[in-house]
């Protein structure tokens, strides 16, 4: 086995060649131009990095990338590289790095890096001029993410907000029924005890946080009026009254209570395993009807109502050699009707797509009633988890203070003090 | 061209793929990590700014490495120990001609060529509060801990996988060894009266030191490169509890963009198997048999 040492160093030196490489085709990347394009027939090749590998999603983009080719002659080819989604950002900044950065790509946590490195083509102009693409179609609260000074710099295509699902079957076989309709944390809290208690499956849980990725809790903490940080990222709030008291609710319900199974154990909603979990509504495909369920907003906490969306966006690379091509294929990929056709995977951006009744259209999961009330009314006033510049390195040296808190007799305000700690040095 | 000529170009052509290898693979990357060690680069604008050494005065003031450096150390350790002792005690006892010996051999060799990854991702599975592990202590009436989230097992349950999953190697390395050592050594102290345990201190140790040598080194240089076990395991947690130096010089480099404090990580890394293996080398004129 090649020894880390190497490994690294093998990559550093294939990354300096290729950014040498790289560096005299930037030199030549423009702006985009409502001009058409001038490069011969077939001689634009395009590659964007997603991080999905489900066929039928890989499908639909060929499908998409195969009508805009039969009008671009100048286009050779367009090809969807699927990366995997633990490794995404190191994989994309790597190949950034070497200087094998993709056309287009796929972003989530990394945007603010990107955005702020001016390594992302601006949108915003390139779209408004486009015949038909209907800008102000674009709800407001959903291109926050994605915009620097007013400009957009990703399309929003995915735009999931995160719900909590129910497991009838198990809250049946525990006695035990909600009022969706004034649903509270310290409901699905006394729940979740109860059914643990008396079916020995897992009460709620938070998907994708594993008491490792502590920005998944960023879908609970709000319902405390929490957040990590201040609004411009400059100063850490998790020692604040709010989160210390969101933190506290977590921990007991995790070691008090038993309504949240403890760390180091595997739980899987979908499988069963537990009475709620706290996902994305994408994540309804998952259900595959080996139990009753239900799907509500997020519960309300002691700050009131709140709502989480989860995104996900596109843009193009400035130091992509085929600026304008990959630019003008991204308008495409996102007009009206191509957004319509993604909308069976991927809540869209599009105020006109999004009724609960479009939305059941193309969702075989849920029912329009169901996806009005999570999606729709939802997106609107939601927030986001939380995203910074230099995501990972906030992430682990939040993750290694927050560890502490998950011990039975955890200080919880002294942890959350610890974390800011941490964290405060990273955030500028 | 003189026949001496000629086969000292065979001899220059025969280790030239070696050569071109270790200076493709492993000179040029290492001096382009030197290079990067002084400069701060910007993996997403490509700009490249030379910092004068600064990354060498931010190893002094990081107030994560020495933490890291334990951790590594204590690591390295237990796995050597534990693999030596392990593989020599398993050589000893499967040096024997028994019914169904082959077989033991082979279970505790089949580890070693099982993939790294899958290997840990089962014992991740097997180390949970509710996993197997804990099951099989839960029969005879212990309440096992919760494996890797807390510091102390963590750091045990990250050394377990490592050991049992490559202590086949040292025990097959071991077993050729104990069976090169003259039978008629054993024979002789037998009948001067000798007991086992003298025979084992002052006969095999000594006949099989060359070989404890080599696994002694590879054992060392394989703890201080073992990433997979402690990215798909613990992450490097709780806490930065069983973050090694090789897990620190991912996530520095690759997770957090810092390639050039990375890779003053790496050189450190490097200095470290670079002065080991010396000094075991150097030592091996003083404990090893049959070397000159």
């Amino acid at each position: 086995m090649m020894s880390a040492t190497r490994r690294a160093g093998t990559a550093v030196a294939a990354a300096l060649i290729a950014t040498l490489t790289a560096c005299g085709g930037s030199s030549t990347s423009q702006q985009p131009t409502e001009e058409q394009t001038s490069a011969a027939p077939g001689s634009v090749d395009l590659r964007m990095t997603v991080w999905t590998s489900n066929e039928e999603q890989l499908a639909l983009f060929q499908s998409i990338a195969d009508d805009y080719r039969a009008d671009h002659p100048e286009i050779g080819s367009i090809t969807f590289e699927s990366l995997p989604f633990e490794d995404y950002n190191s994989t994309l900044t790597t190949q950034i790095a070497g200087g094998n950065a993709p056309d287009l790509a796929w972003m989530g946590d990394l945007s603010k890096d990107l955005i702020q490195s001016s390594a992302l083509v601006p949108l915003t102009e390139t779209l408004e001029a486009t015949e038909g693409w209907d800008y102000g179609d674009l709800v407001g609260s959903v291109t926050a993410e994605f915009s620097q000074d007013g400009e957009l710099y990703a399309y929003p295509f995915s735009n999931s907000p995160f719900a909590l699902y129910v497991n009838t079957d198990l809250l049946a076989q525990a006695g035990q029924t909600l009022d969706p309709a004034a649903l509270t944390w310290e409901q699905v809290n006394q729940v979740g005890a109860a059914v643990n208690a008396a079916t020995g499956k897992a009460g709620f849980v938070v998907r994708d946080f594993d008491y490792s990725a502590w920005n998944m809790l960023g879908t609970v903490w709000p319902g405390w009026g929490a957040a990590a940080w201040n609004e411009d990222g400059t100063e850490c709030t998790f020692d604040s009254d709010e989160m210390v008291q969101a933190f506290e609710f977590l921990h007991t319900a995790a070691f008090v209570d038993g309504s949240m199974p403890g760390p180091g154990t595997t739980v899987d909603f979908f499988a069963g395993d537990s009475a709620f979990t706290v996902a994305q509504v994408s994540r309804a495909a998952l259900l595959d009807g080996s139990f009753g369920y239900e799907v509500y907003p997020l519960p309300s906490g002691p700050a009131g109502d709140y709502s989480v969306i989860g995104q996900a966006g596109v843009g193009v690379l400035t130091s992509s050699d085929h600026v304008q091509e990959a630019t003008d294929f991204l308008a495409f990929m996102t007009n009206p009707e191509n957004a319509r056709l993604l909308a069976q995977f991927f809540p869209p951006p599009r105020e006109s797509l999004l009724t609960g009744e479009q939305l059941a259209e193309v969702n075989t999961k849920l029912t329009a009633e169901q996806l009005q009330a999570v999606v729709v009314d939802q997106l609107p006033g939601a927030v986001t988890l939380p995203n910074h510049t230099n995501p990972a390195e906030i992430a682990q040296k939040g993750k290694a203070a927050l560890d502490a808190l998950w011990t039975q007799d955890a200080d919880v305000a002294a942890v959350l003090s610890e974390v800011c700690t941490a964290i405060e040095p990273l955030l500028r | 061209m003189s026949s001496r000529r000629r086969d000292a170009l065979a001899g220059y052509l025969f280790i030239a793929p070696q050569v071109v290898g270790v200076v493709v693979f492993v000179l040029v990357p290492v001096g382009l990590a030197i290079y990067y060690s002084l400069n701060d680069w910007n993996i997403f604008t490509g700009e490249m700014t030379f910092n004068g050494g600064a990354h060498y005065s931010e190893l002094a003031a990081d107030p994560q490495l020495p933490r890291v450096l334990g951790s590594t150390a204590v690591f390295a350790g237990g796995v050597v120990v534990l693999n030596l002792t392990l593989g020599l005690l398993l050589a000893v006892l499967l040096n024997r001609r028994l019914p169904g010996v082959t077989v033991f051999r082979t279970i505790f060799f089949s580890p070693v060529v099982v993939s790294v990854v899958a290997w840990t991702l089962v014992w991740g599975f097997l180390l949970q509060d509710n996993g197997g592990v804990n099951g099989l202590l839960e029969v005879v009436g212990i309440d096992g801990p919760n494996w890797l989230v807390q510091g102390p097992t963590a750091m045990g349950g990250v050394v377990f996988t490592q050991v049992i999953r490559s202590v086949g190697i040292n025990m097959v390395l071991f077993l050729a060894a104990l069976q090169g050592v003259p039978g008629q050594l054993y024979e002789a102290a037998r009948i001067d009266g000798a007991s086992s345990w003298t025979i084992f201190v002052r006969i095999t140790l000594p006949l099989i030191s060359p070989t404890l040598l080599l696994t002694g080194i590879i054992t060392i240089v394989g703890a201080l490169q073992a990433f997979a076990q402690i990215a798909v395991l613990t992450q490097g947690g709780p806490g930065i509890s069983t973050t090694v130096l090789v897990y620190y010089v991912f996530q520095t480099a690759f997770e957090f963009n810092d390639i050039g404090y990375g890779s003053a990580l790496a050189l450190v890394l490097l200095s470290f198997v670079l002065i080991l293996t010396m000094v075991q080398w150097q030592l091996r004129r003083k404990w090893v048999f049959h070397e000159s």
